[in-house]
C-alpha cells in the first residue's frame, strides 16, 4: 500500500493557499478577458479593466486578490489504497492556518458563529470523498462571503418544470444584484438531498469555466446576462461568466436545487499526490 | 472635500484624504456607545467611513489587500451615524431605503470603488493607523491615508441613485 506522511500534505495545502489567494484561475481571467472584448458599455469596460489589473497587480506583489480571502474551502478526494500516516485532518487545517498566516491573508473566522470573538485563519469547511487508486487530490477554494451570503436552497415538488427551476436560478442572481461582485460565476447543485445540493453547488464552481457546457447552462447564462446587473451592478453585458451545473441522483418525492454565487474573484487550487 | 454633499450621482472622483474603516462588529460598537453617551474613538462628525477589513499586512507593505465589503449590512446602523454627522459612506452594492432617506436628510453621500479589487485598491492607501477595537483583528477601526482614491457617487444628496 501507497503511503503518504500528512506532513507532506500539509505542505502542499500551503502551497494551494498562496495559489488560490495570489494567482487568479486561468480559466477566470480568459473569462474576464472575454467579456472585456465583448462589452460595450463604458463604465462595465472600464470596471471589466481594473478587475484584470488587479488580477495582474495580485501576482506581481504575492497580494491577496482580495481582502477578503475566504472562509477556505478544501476538497479531499483519497484513493482507497492510500495510507496516511499521521493525521489528515490535522494536516489540512495546519496547512491551512500556515499558509495563511504565511501569506499575510486575513484572518477572517470566528470560533463561534454566536459569540463570534477574535477571528482566526482556521478551520476550513472540509468534503472528503474516496475513489479508487492510491492517490490523494486536494483543492483549496477560498470562498469569500459577499457571495455566499446570497446563496439559495430551495426543494422542488419532483413534477416541478424546467421552467420554474430556471426561474429560481435567474431570481437568485437578480436577488444578489450588485452586492456581491458581479461579474458573477454562477454553480448550481440539483439532486441529492438538501445539504448534498449545497455540496455540489460549491464543485460546480471547480469546473474549468470553458468546459463545454449543457443547453440548460447556456440558456441560463444567457438569461442571466439579459438582466443587464453587469459589472459592479453598473448595467453590462456581463452579469455572469458562466453557469455551471452538477447533478446526483435523488428522491422520487424531491428535488432540491441549490444556488451558490460566486463573485469574479473566483478563486482555486488543486494538487494531486 | 467639503463639497461631498454637492457631489452627483454617477459622477467619478479620485479622493485624497483620511478614511476610517468600519464594519459589521465596530458597527455594532459605535452605535452602542452613541446609545450610551460615550465618546466615539474618532471625530464622527465630516467622517468618510470605509467598509472594509483589509489582509494582515505583507512584510514591507503598508497595506494588504483592502478593498469594498457589501455594504447592505451596515444598514440598520447608517441613520444613526449620519445623524451625528457621518458625510459618507465608501462600500459596495444597494443600500436600503432608510439608508437613502438618511443619506438625502442629513446631506450625505455613498460611494462605490471598484468591487473584488482589494489588490489594486493597496496603491492608494499611504499610511495605516488602528485607532480603535485592535481585539476585532481585520475590523479594528484604522485610519488609512488616501491619496487619490478611485469613488463612484452612487447615492447624493439629492436623493439619486445610481441603482435607481
Amino acid at each position: 500500500m501507497r503511503e503518504i506522511k500528512a506532513e507532506q500534505i500539509k505542505q502542499a495545502v500551503m502551497e494551494l493557499v498562496r495559489k488560490a489567494n495570489f494567482i487568479l484561475r486561468s480559466d477566470v481571467l480568459m473569462a474576464l478577458k472575454c467579456a472585456y472584448k465583448i462589452e460595450k458599455n463604458k463604465r462595465a469596460k472600464t470596471i471589466l479593466k481594473a478587475i484584470l489589473e488587479n488580477a495582474t497587480f495580485a501576482k506581481k506583489e504575492s497580494l491577496a486578490i482580495c481582502q477578503d480571502t475566504g472562509l477556505p474551502v478544501v476538497f479531499v478526494e483519497v484513493g482507497q489504497d492510500l495510507k496516511v500516516t499521521g493525521d489528515l485532518k490535522k494536516a489540512i487545517n495546519q496547512g491551512i492556518e500556515k499558509g495563511y498566516k504565511k501569506y499575510s491573508l486575513r484572518n477572517s473566522i470566528v470560533a463561534d458563529p454566536l459569540i463570534r470573538g477574535s477571528s482566526k485563519f482556521s478551520p476550513s469547511v472540509m468534503h472528503l470523498d474516496i475513489v479508487k487508486g492510491s492517490k490523494i487530490k486536494l483543492t483549496v477554494l477560498p470562498k469569500g462571503f459577499g457571495c455566499e451570503n446570497k446563496s439559495q436552497l430551495k426543494m422542488f415538488r419532483p413534477t416541478a418544470s424546467i421552467e420554474e427551476i430556471k426561474k429560481f436560478i435567474v431570481e437568485a442572481v437578480k436577488a444578489a444584484g450588485p452586492d456581491a461582485c458581479p461579474p458573477y460565476v454562477v454553480g448550481v447543485g440539483i439532486g441529492g438531498t438538501a445539504d448534498y445540493a449545497g455540496v455540489l453547488a460549491k464543485k460546480a464552481l471547480l469546473s474549468r469555466l470553458q468546459s463545454k457546457s449543457s443547453r440548460l447552462e447556456n440558456d441560463l447564462l444567457k438569461e442571466i446576462n439579459k438582466t443587464a446587473i453587469g459589472p459592479m451592478g453598473l448595467g453590462g453585458k456581463t452579469t455572469a461568466l458562466a453557469v455551471k451545473i452538477q447533478k446526483y441522483p435523488t428522491h422520487i418525492a424531491g428535488l432540491a436545487v441549490n444556488v451558490n454565487i460566486s463573485c469574479h474573484a473566483l478563486r482555486s487550487a488543486s494538487v494531486i499526490l | 472635500m467639503k463639497n461631498l454633499a454637492q457631489l452627483k450621482v454617477r459622477s467619478e472622483i479620485k479622493f485624497s484624504g483620511i478614511i476610517y474603516t468600519a464594519r459589521d462588529q465596530a458597527h455594532k460598537r459605535l452605535v452602542e456607545a452613541i446609545k450610551v453617551g460615550k465618546r466615539l474613538p474618532f471625530e464622527i462628525k465630516k467622517a468618510i467611513i470605509y467598509y472594509c477589513g483589509p489582509t494582515q499586512t505583507p512584510k514591507g507593505k503598508i497595506i494588504g489587500a483592502c478593498g469594498p465589503t457589501t455594504s447592505a449590512r451596515m444598514d440598520e446602523f447608517t441613520p444613526l451615524l449620519l445623524s451625528k454627522g457621518l458625510a459618507a459612506m465608501i462600500g459596495k452594492g444597494a443600500r436600503s431605503v432608510e439608508v437613502k432617506q438618511a443619506i438625502k436628510k442629513y446631506k450625505g453621500v455613498y460611494f462605490l470603488t471598484y468591487a473584488g479589487c482589494g489588490a489594486l485598491l493597496s496603491k492608494y492607501i499611504k499610511s495605516v493607523k488602528i485607532i480603535a477595537y485592535p481585539d476585532l483583528g481585520p475590523e479594528a477601526i484604522m485610519q488609512l491615508v488616501v491619496k487619490d482614491f478611485p469613488l463612484i457617487v452612487a447615492l447624493d444628496a439629492k436623493g439619486g441613485d445610481i441603482y435607481g
